[in-house]
């Protein structure tokens, strides 16, 4: 579905990427791990567009998508969240999904008001809040719910258990699971190692914008030096 | 230990919602303080108003005695605080030297000179300090091409220029690599000692809390939960339920 | 006055505050959701103005000729502004946010000789609204009814725009991408299509606003730019962004010199003070204390960082004295080359590299975008000119005094401008240039009004052009030194960091205002010494030295030449001073001309003139390497 080869990309002068390669497969959940500063964010957001690749491919459902703008590559149906959550907080609830809304499309579940409420039931009760208003594991909801709104058969989700409440995060892996359950394919980043594995089949190891490791889960469970030397906590 | 920093039931509420609402604690000389807490427990918002970026609703900020409540962010530094920040905060389109040498300049009262020309004084003493954080070789490098790891090296040398009692370090290691992370760190922990610098921190790398704090408090919902030696909170049943999890 | 007359003014301003919230609304409208501020805005409202004239006569002087000229008009601005999104910004928001002004300045230069075509120099007095020429009589005063209609159409403009913001979906994805325009297009959203949309909807109402005046005020070629200050005073009091912050200015400061005009010339204790002369006074006043009570407006919050990955300035590197050798040596031997024009055009050429690189002071080290520098160049001409004629005083003595009046304005001026930042600062400099203009305008008696004042000549050891050619390169080239001297100095340095990182300069115990104050009145000072010069030079000065057309033109050099370089802007004033002499003896078109060479130069070098040669240069090295 998604696949990244030999991405680079800079930032000013630093460069961030360096030789990225990934995968994505139909239905799949995939996580990327790596500490912050290790080139998550920067991963996505250049396959969603909104960071420039110095070199490199980035294919989705067969088609080149690294040099198109990013409204042209959500409306392909690959859906960027965002990690610090970016929802318009002058926005109702209702107005930021009405922001994010895309026609339905063919080979994706098809998402509307009533059924990202039943998501979330969170958001159900405040419709016409505005984003500003709420605490942050709302907001967070609120920035996928957004993002589900366009229909997309991928979701790039950027930490979406970051500086959460325990208790929001075992819903947000819930809800990632029943994403998975509708037949989307998900790219997750994340730090915490205990979220990505309760919702992923595969991971990757980002650091210093290259990556370190490739592989199930269940063998990066297995390998305690590589969690240590990558990842933290 | 004498307490270089005490602070006494500060509280802030921002539009009736308490963000920090009565937190006391004190730092002794030399010693490292880490705050920790979730994202939105008020971390940020007890920084601010410990370096003057907001003036409190409520209660006292003791520098070495004498309140600082409610003072501008420079007249905190010109007292002896100095602070790195949680995004780096240097003069992009300057050199490494001359960024220290401009903390070091306005330490002297010097920046107002009009004619003299800038970067000839305190050279010494930049690159002494440039020395001490390991930034020496790059001294001449323009701070806007520098790794995000170089530069808060820059910041603690900037940090350390007014000889500061207080160093307050705003997630001093995000966004570094493993290894830098316990460098600099072991740094700031070995700088603190040498010259009895009372040191706070936040934090969200629990091995750099808990390999290189003294002392840990924790933050939730505007509220000290727990507090004391790094084992103790680690093993604090309300810290793990509220931010630690059952991994730590 | 009476109750009665009261309220005939009261309705004269606020029939005269519906145009100015029309303006506001749109340049708010187009700067909140693409960032550009458009200078362009007042020639949209000028366009509307001609335009509307011209319909009305073809359609006939008809209620229905009336209402429908005023709304073709307006809709024909729209698809002009539309155009100008599509044929020219588009292109350019990627470059820096200045160049997109340069841009902008460009297609206020081409619309003004587009209307010197078609519809010629002269003042066009357009039709009085039919069937609404009745005045009505309100408490034994008559007040034209068409007034009445205006008063209705702000409320219901700000109405249309509130339902068109909150109820349609095009309105939610305006606000949205007021707050985060990359998160919007991240959503799928086309953010080309929303801002042409979005230009073309604030052009509208540019286009509605000038064509709704065109019963109570003369179509004229100078109407862009006073419009523009205009525009940029009620948004500034009203809150950038805010629409109903733009209704609530605009009706403050509508009323406000409703009364000036309608107050007219009072005795208090034997003074005579001519109200009717103070409008602009009174809308500095409004403005000045806004902005100390709310530093960003009645209705305005903190700008929200918008997010844009802008790369840092680059360093600035020192000039060396072989370079400067190198520019002198052969300006010292021009004028033996013999000809008189070319040493008066290296006269000006002086003048105005002055003034262009202390502009770049503020604006590029310093950090500080300013929209009305001609302020401080006009004051110091007039400070020369009225010192030598009035005070008597020898003309040495009045050179060198006139920098100090300009440096003294500054630091009046300067208190307020500092403690704003952005597009704000930029706006406030604007507002306080066409002050200092109005009042070197209106006070007749004193400046000499619209004529200025002649016979300012230099001593008569620097009578002849040669002589004065050299005292101009010397107080230039010495202002200019003095300048970069102080660039690199541990002040000027503090400047650079402060732009770089006001939050890192406040922590290491500086309050950057107090260095942002004193480097207004340094600029100030020396731009005054170039007005000053260049009111000898001359022999006679007018309002035109304090024009915003000038302060536009100091723009364009500091641009054009590239502000990340110090020889930038001595280049871009030197390109500039040229060419406009060299188009102006060519062509009457000459401002058409220079906006289109403008905006040919922006398109292929974003980075400037001196910026694009040496990324050019630095790409063939890399070429040879």
């Amino acid at each position: 579905m998604l696949a990244v080869r030999g991405l680079h990309a800079h930032y000013g002068q630093a460069h961030i990427l360096a030789d990225v390669e990934l995968e994505v497969g139909e239905g799949e959940v995939v996580a990327l791990l790596g500490r912050n500063g290790a080139g998550k964010s920067t991963t996505l957001k250049t396959v969603s567009g909104l960071l420039p690749a110095s070199a490199g491919e980035v294919h989705f459902l067969d088609r080149r998508i690294e040099r198109l703008p990013p409204h042209r590559i959500a409306r392909l149906g690959l859906g960027y969240v965002p990690e610090d959550r970016r929802i318009f907080t002058d926005l109702t609830v209702m107005e930021n999904l009405e922001v994010g809304r895309q026609p339905g499309r063919a080979g994706a579940p098809s998402w509307d008001e009533a059924k990202l409420f039943a998501l979330f039931p969170n958001l159900a009760a405040m419709r016409d809040r505005p984003g500003g208003r709420m605490s942050g594991g709302e907001q967070q909801m609120l920035t996928i719910a957004r993002t589900l709104m366009g229909n997309p058969r991928c979701l790039l989700l950027d930490e979406p258990s970051e500086g959460l409440a325990p208790l929001i995060v075992e819903q947000m892996a819930a809800a990632i699971s029943t994403l998975k359950r509708e037949g989307l394919s998900v790219l997750l980043c994340e730090q915490n190692l205990h979220f990505a594995r309760s919702v992923a089949d595969r991971a990757y190891i980002i650091e210093s914008g290259r990556m370190r490791f490739s592989g199930t889960m269940a063998a990066l469970a297995a390998d305690p030096a590589l969690r240590e030397q990558y990842l933290s906590v | 230990m004498s307490a270089v920093l005490e602070v006494e039931d500060l509280a802030k509420s921002f539009g009736g919602v308490r963000a920090v609402a009565g937190v006391s604690f004190a730092v002794a000389a030399g010693e490292l303080l880490a705050l920790i807490g979730p994202n939105g427990a008020g971390k940020s918002t007890c920084f601010n108003m410990l370096n003057g970026q907001l003036r409190p609703d409520t209660g006292r900020v003791r520098l070495a005695g004498r309140d600082i409540a409610g003072l501008p962010p420079r007249r905190v530094w010109r007292l002896g605080v100095g602070r790195t920040f949680q995004i780096t905060a240097t003069f992009a389109s300057l050199t490494v030297r001359e960024n220290v040498q401009m903390a070091l300049y306005s330490h002297a009262g010097r920046l107002g000179s009009m004619l003299a020309r800038f970067g000839g004084a305190f050279v010494a003493e930049a690159d002494a300090l440039l020395d001490q954080v390991g930034m020496r070789a790059q001294a001449d490098r323009v701070c806007g091409v520098l790794a995000y790891g170089d530069l808060k090296r820059v910041e603690l040398a900037i940090a350390l220029a007014n000889a500061p009692r207080l160093l307050l370090m705003d997630e001093p290691t995000a966004g570094m690599a493993p290894r830098e992370r316990g460098a600099l760190m072991g740094l700031a922990a070995s700088l603190a000692r040498a010259r009895g610098i009372a040191v706070l921190f936040t934090e969200h790398d629990m091995d750099v809390v808990f390999g290189h704090a003294n002392r840990v408090i924790v933050l939730d919902r505007g509220r000290l939960i727990a507090g004391g030696a790094p084992a103790e909170v680690r093993a604090d049943a309300a810290v793990r339920a509220v931010y630690l999890g059952g991994s730590a | 006055m009476t109750w009665s007359s009261i309220l005939i003014q009261l309705l004269n301003g606020l029939a005269g505050a519906a145009s100015l919230f029309l303006v506001s609304a749109g340049l708010s409208l187009i700067f909140g959701v693409t960032r550009i501020v458009n200078f362009a805005h007042g020639s949209l409202y000028m366009l509307g103005l001609y335009g509307a004239y011209t319909l009305i006569e073809t359609f006939g002087r008809t209620p229905l000729g009336f209402w429908s000229g005023v709304a073709l008009a307006a809709l024909l601005v729209g698809l002009a502004g539309a155009l100008i999104e599509v044929a020219i910004l588009r292109r350019i928001y990627r470059a820096p946010e200045l160049f997109q002004l340069l841009a902008t300045f460009a297609v206020v230069l081409v619309i003004k000789d587009i209307a010197l075509f078609a519809w010629g120099p002269e003042d066009l007095v357009g039709p009085r609204a039919p069937g609404l020429r009745t005045p009505v009589e309100i408490f034994d005063k008559r007040i034209p009814l068409y007034d009445l209609v205006l008063i209705g159409i702000g409320p219901l403009v700000l109405g249309i725009l509130w339902l068109l913001l909150t109820r349609t979906r095009w309105g939610t994805l305006v606000r949205a991408a007021t707050q985060d325009r990359e998160m919007v297009a991240a959503l799928g959203v086309d953010q080309a299509r929303l801002f042409t949309s979005v230009f073309f909807a604030g052009s509208v109402l540019a286009g509605l606003g000038g064509a709704l005046q065109i019963p109570r005020e003369p179509a004229n070629l100078e109407l862009d730019l006073s419009v523009i200050a205009d525009a940029f005073v009620v948004t500034v009091v009203g809150g950038l962004g805010s629409i109903p912050g733009a209704f609530l200015a605009a009706i403050m400061i509508g009323v406000a010199k409703a009364f000036c005009i309608g107050i007219g010339t009072v005795q208090w204790f034997g003074v005579e003070i001519a109200f009717s002369k103070l409008t602009l006074v009174v809308e500095f006043l409004i403005m000045g204390l806004v902005l100390i009570i709310r530093p960003y407006g009645l209705l305005g919050r903190p700008p929200a960082q918008q997010r844009h990955s802008g790369e840092p300035a680059p360093p600035l590197v020192p000039p060396g004295w072989k370079v400067a050798a190198v520019w002198l040596v052969p300006l010292l031997l021009l004028p033996a080359a013999g000809d008189r024009y070319l040493v008066v055009l290296a006269t000006d050429i002086a003048c105005f590299a002055l003034f262009a690189a202390s502009l770049h002071l503020i604006m590029g080290p310093a950090g500080m975008v300013s929209f009305g520098h001609a302020a401080y160049f006009g004051i110091g001409a007039y400070a020369a000119g009225l010192l030598f004629k009035r005070a008597g005083l020898p003309m040495e003595a009045a050179l060198a005094l006139a920098p100090l009046a300009a440096g003294f304005a500054a630091l009046i001026y300067g208190w307020f401008c500092v403690r704003l930042s952005g597009v704000y600062l930029a706006m406030l400099t604007l507002a306080f240039a066409q002050i200092s203009w109005s009042i070197a305008f209106q006070w007749d008696s004193f400046t000499g009004g619209s004529n200025g004042i002649v016979g300012v000549w230099p001593a008569a050891w620097l009578a002849s052009k040669t002589a004065y050619f050299y005292l101009a390169l010397a107080v230039a080239a010495g202002g200019i030194a003095l300048l970069w001297r102080v660039l690199f100095s541990p002040f000027g340095a503090t400047l650079r960091a402060g732009r770089d990182s006001p939050l890192r300069l406040e922590a290491i115990g500086v309050e950057l205002r107090r260095y942002q104050w004193a480097a207004f009145v340094l600029v100030g000072a020396l731009a005054g010494a170039a007005g000053a010069l260049f009111a000898f030079s001359k022999g006679s000065l007018s309002p035109s030295v304090i024009s915003i057309a000038l302060s536009t033109d100091a723009l364009i050099m500091v641009l054009l030449g590239g502000v990340d370089t110090l020889t930038g802007p001595l280049a871009g004033a030197a390109l500039f001073t040229w060419l406009r002499d060299e188009v102006a003896r060519r062509t009457e078109f000459w401002r058409a001309v220079m906006g289109l060479v403008i905006l040919a130069i922006v398109l292929i070098f974003p980075q400037g003139l001196v910026g694009g040669v040496k990324a050019l240069v630095a790409r063939w090295r890399r070429a040879r390497a």
